[in-house]
């Protein structure tokens, strides 16, 4: 046994020491990037497929949609809230943009021009992604006339913009163009 | 550990040492498969392919929590959300055709290890416990693949199951409600694959539990080696850490090296063309055929093509559905009791002049053509060498193996691993400086092998 | 002891019942017994070797033909999405093939697809949309196989990783129409039957589809490549091999990748493993 051990030292000179330490750390370091390059797909497969981040445009007619009211449709598997401002909504709307407000926003900036009166919102509320009441007749619409989220008491007023609880924003406007002057397509 | 010699792990920082006492996990690690788990210096190649089982393992259970994630089993859905997985989900392609062919990879891996213990009579006394748990993984992987196939829902999928749970109605009196219960319903259904999604996700973590038994068991004696002389003294042995970390991380390498070749380049190589086909309860695929790694076990169970019938009378004994359902069952089951059929004092089979050349020219040649035959049509002359086959096979192991073992005369056996390893002088050198009790050197066989009874 | 013994006696009992009652009559029946009957149509069928030159994404370094997947997707589109479904592609995948976004929103359009009205929600059909799979040809199944004499027409998704060796297979079926040698037909009294097709690299050389490309020209190219009968098989095959699998070339270049960090990862592996046991053999003398 004695002599065995001997063998295993003989080699160990300094130089062979170097040798063999270098050898063993690039192996040892080599997996490790093989081990985090197994990650990658590991990991990716969890974020959207590929038929998720396809399925991204909604169009939605809105001719039907009279001043005053809201339709639920539906973008990305969320609630998408389509609304037509009443003259006195806009005026609202307008007569607020230049008040104190968390996430300041105009009317213009949160609709498309020449299309005032139609107001594009997602219909999740800010805070905790909860929906917000106010769309469809005979909800609660809040303190200031607009959406009212039940879950925390996030108040957003006629433009979809917060002024009162807990929410940190307005609620989104997400991307979306007229194709022609009553379908919009969103996405 | 048992060796005397054992180094012992000694906690070096204040955290370890804290760790130490509280939950002695670096201490189990050190003792299993680090420096602290002294194994024989002398084992060769077929020694890798147990850490790479274990690793297959990880393998597929890593790849398979990932695709449950995508898949559903629903007979309406299944199969398309295989295709979701292969098309839409990022890296989908890769983790499924890893879990495909890891299944594989998993079985030739698993069964060169069984080969290696067969050769080396791993399987005999101290061993035997360890020998046990290998079988019981070995039918829980089975039952477990068996399930798994079925998920995707392709043709064969759906034959498969079918014909399998099939298997169970040759069970007189009773089998053919087992088969209904089995798949909760008249034909697989909806019931059926759902329990067997449920069952694929649980088995793995049981075979999982049984293979840390299996490593626990192997920890009681040490591990066997080549030679199959049982380790003397300190010189016998080196610390799995280094030596065998480094020697499986190279193992490792090349298993890699044939898996990703497999995966990225011939994924659909070892699986069946008709499970591309959606299920199709009212059309059966011309050649039923299972996975590659059932074929010898498929072959034994169509090699009983009459029935056991009284002569000349008629009468029906056994038929020849329940008598290929016992041989195939039976031809597994037997491994339980291997370790008390061979009862020939001397392990390695390098040794055993008799028993190699039945292993090789009998044993082996035998698994080749049931191999060949199980993947084969129903037609002659695959079911006729399937007969000889699995004839041999039992014979190999419930009247060769006995016979052989008692009428056998070993070839002398080195007096220790260390002298088989470095010659003879080096081993008397051992004996005058070491702890080795007992014996002429080089002589006798090995004392402390005893008849496996 | 008890238990060698009883291995014994179970080990002969089971050879003898294999060998009594299974292997001997199966062996008298074999070397006595009539010949098995085969089919006539066996004598018929010929083994395919696919088109001449194989296919640009055959071997480990095989790509797609961009300009041959496109114009067998307009093969498919003219000629086998009259009864076949591809179920499992999406108009939006065709950008794989080199279109353009809005040349496949244009694609996607040109389908019909079925949908909903919105204001009834009666169904009706709309033009397709990129995120829209390719629609079945048939409502359902029985329809399927009412319109097509009880055979259904497979869906193609798959279909060449549903055949062994499925690329070449597709093209060779797709030339393989014709008639069976009237002299061999009348000595074996074989005869296609009424409704099927006489195809000798069909497995069964009678097929329920009729020949689907029966000209020269049927499809006219956009890229001015003559549209023979092999040429479309050629480029309808290599279509259908993208539909099956589409990571096909995305696959082999990860596995060039993979394949050479391994090697790497593998010889150092090997070096350190020798580091680690030098000393520890003996020498070779």
């Amino acid at each position: 046994m004695a002599s065995d051990t001997a063998v295993l030292n003989e080699t160990g000179t300094e130089e062979g020491v170097r040798r063999r330490d270098w050898i063993h750390i690039a192996a040892l370091s080599t997996a490790g990037v093989g081990g985090a390059a197994v990650l990658i797909p590991l990991v990716s497969q969890m974020a959207p497929s590929a038929d998720v981040l396809a399925a991204s445009t909604t169009e939605v007619d809105v001719s039907a949609i009279q001043p005053g009211q809201a339709i639920k449709a539906v973008f990305r598997k969320q609630p998408l809230f389509v609304k037509r401002l009443t003259a006195e909504e806009i005026a609202a709307a307008k007569k607020d943009d230049g008040a104190s407000m968390r996430d300041p926003q105009t009317l213009a900036d949160r609709t498309k021009e020449g299309h005032e009166d139609v107001l594009v919102t997602m219909g999740v509320c800010t805070h905790l992604g909860c929906v917000p009441l106010g769309a469809a007749e005979g909800e609660n619409k809040g303190e200031f006339g607009g959406y009212f989220c039940p879950c925390h008491g996030s108040h957003y007023d006629v433009a979809g913009r917060i002024r009162k609880g807990p929410a940190p924003l307005n609620l989104q406007v997400p991307e979306y163009s007229f194709t022609s002057d009553t379908v919009i397509r969103v996405g | 550990m048992s060796f005397a010699w054992a180094k012992q792990y000694e906690p070096k920082t204040a955290l370890t040492k804290w760790l130490d006492e509280k939950l002695p996990l670096p201490r189990l690690v050190y003792n299993a498969v680090g420096a602290g788990y002294p194994v024989p210096r002398n084992l060769n190649y077929m020694w890798n392919f147990g850490v790479l089982a274990g690793f297959c393992l990880m393998i597929q259970i890593v790849t398979g929590v990932v695709l449950a994630m995508h898949y559903a089993a629903n007979q309406a859905v299944a199969f398309g959300t295989v295709e979701h997985i292969m098309r839409n989900v990022n890296w989908g392609w890769a983790l499924r055709y890893a879990h495909a062919n890891g299944a594989s990879f998993f079985f030739i891996v698993v069964y060169l290890h069984i080969f290696r213990g067969l050769f080396y009579s791993s399987y005999k006394a101290p061993r035997e416990m360890i020998w046990l748990l290998g079988v019981v993984i070995f039918l829980l992987m089975m039952a477990t693949a068996f399930m798994g196939y079925v998920l995707p829902w392709g043709q064969m999928s759906f034959w498969g199951a079918q014909v399998i749970t099939g298997l169970f109605s040759a069970i007189p009196l009773v089998g053919e409600p087992l088969q209904v219960w089995l798949l909760g319903g008249f034909a697989p259904d909806n019931a059926a694959l759902n329990r067997f999604f449920s069952l694929h996700f649980l088995l793995p973590f049981v075979i999982a539990g049984v293979v840390i038994l299996h490593i626990w068991a192997l920890h009681i004696p040490g591990s066997s080696n080549p030679t199959g002389v049982e380790v003397k003294s300190e010189s016998d042995t080196v610390p799995f850490h280094p030596y065998y970390t480094a020697k499986d991380g190279f193992g490792l390498g090349v298993f890699l090296i044939a898996f990703a070749a497999m995966v990225f380049f011939l994924p659909n190589a070892l699986g069946h063309p008709d499970n591309y086909i959606e299920a199709n309860p009212l059309s059966t695929p011309a050649h039923i055929v299972p996975e590659w790694y059932f074929w010898p076990f498929y072959a034994i169970l169509r090699a009983f093509t009459g029935d056991l019938t009284i002569p000349f009378t008629g009468i029906v004994l056994i038929p020849a559905k329940l008598l290929g359902v016992i041989a195939m069952f039976g031809s597994i089951l037997l491994w339980f009791i291997l370790p008390w059929l061979d009862k020939s004092p001397v392990r390695s089979g390098h040794y055993r002049p008799l028993f190699n050349k039945f292993f090789w020219f009998g044993f082996m040649p035998t698994m080749v053509v049931l191999f060949i035959a199980g993947g084969a049509p129903a037609e002659e002359p695959y079911v006729l060498l399937s007969q000889v086959a699995t004839a041999y096979y039992f014979l190999h192991f419930l009247v060769i193996l006995p016979i052989v073992s008692q009428i056998e005369v070993p070839k002398p056996l080195p007096f220790s691993i260390t002298e088989a390893v470095l010659g003879k002088d080096k081993a008397a050198e051992a004996s005058r400086t070491g702890t080795v009790d007992g014996g002429d050197a080089g002589t006798l066989p090995d004392g402390s092998l005893q008849p496996a009874e | 002891m008890t238990i060698r013994l009883g291995g014994i006696i179970v080990g002969l009992a089971i050879t003898a019942v294999l060998v009594l009652w299974s292997l001997v009559p199966g062996f008298i029946n074999f070397a006595f017994g009539p010949p098995p009957e085969k089919q006539a149509s066996y004598a018929f069928y010929e083994h395919g070797e696919g088109p001449e030159g194989g296919f640009s994404f055959d071997g480990p370094m095989g790509k797609w033909d961009v300009a041959q997947l496109q114009r067998g997707y307009q093969v498919y589109k003219e000629v086998c999405a009259a009864c076949h479904s591809l179920k499992f592609v999406a108009f939006r995948n065709l950008q794989q093939l080199g279109y353009t976004e809005a040349e496949v929103d244009a694609e996607a359009a040109s389908w019909t697809v079925p949908g909903l009205d919105p204001n009834t929600g009666e169904p009706t059909t709309r033009p397709g949309e990129p995120t829209d799979y390719f629609p079945s040809p048939y409502p359902n199944a029985i329809a399927a196989a009412a319109a097509n004499n009880n055979a259904i027409p497979p869906d193609l998704s798959l279909m060449t990783k549903a055949r062994h060796d499925g690329s070449n297979y597709v093209y060779d079926l797709l030339v393989g129409y014709g008639e069976a040698d009237p002299e061999k037909a009348a000595k074996l009294g074989f005869e296609t039957p009424p409704g099927l097709y006489f195809n000798k690299h069909f497995p069964n050389v009678n097929i329920a589809m009729p020949q689907p490309l029966v000209l020269d020209g049927q499809v006219s190219y956009a890229d001015g490549t003559e549209a023979t009968i092999p040429q479309m098989a050629k480029d309808v095959a290599a279509f259908l091999t993208w539909t099956a699998e589409p990571s096909l070339v995305q696959r082999k270049q990860t596995g060039w990748f993979v394949l050479g960090f391994l090697l790497f990862a593998t010889a150092l592996a090997f070096l350190s493993y020798k580091q680690i046991w030098a000393g520890m053999k003996p020498k070779k003398k």
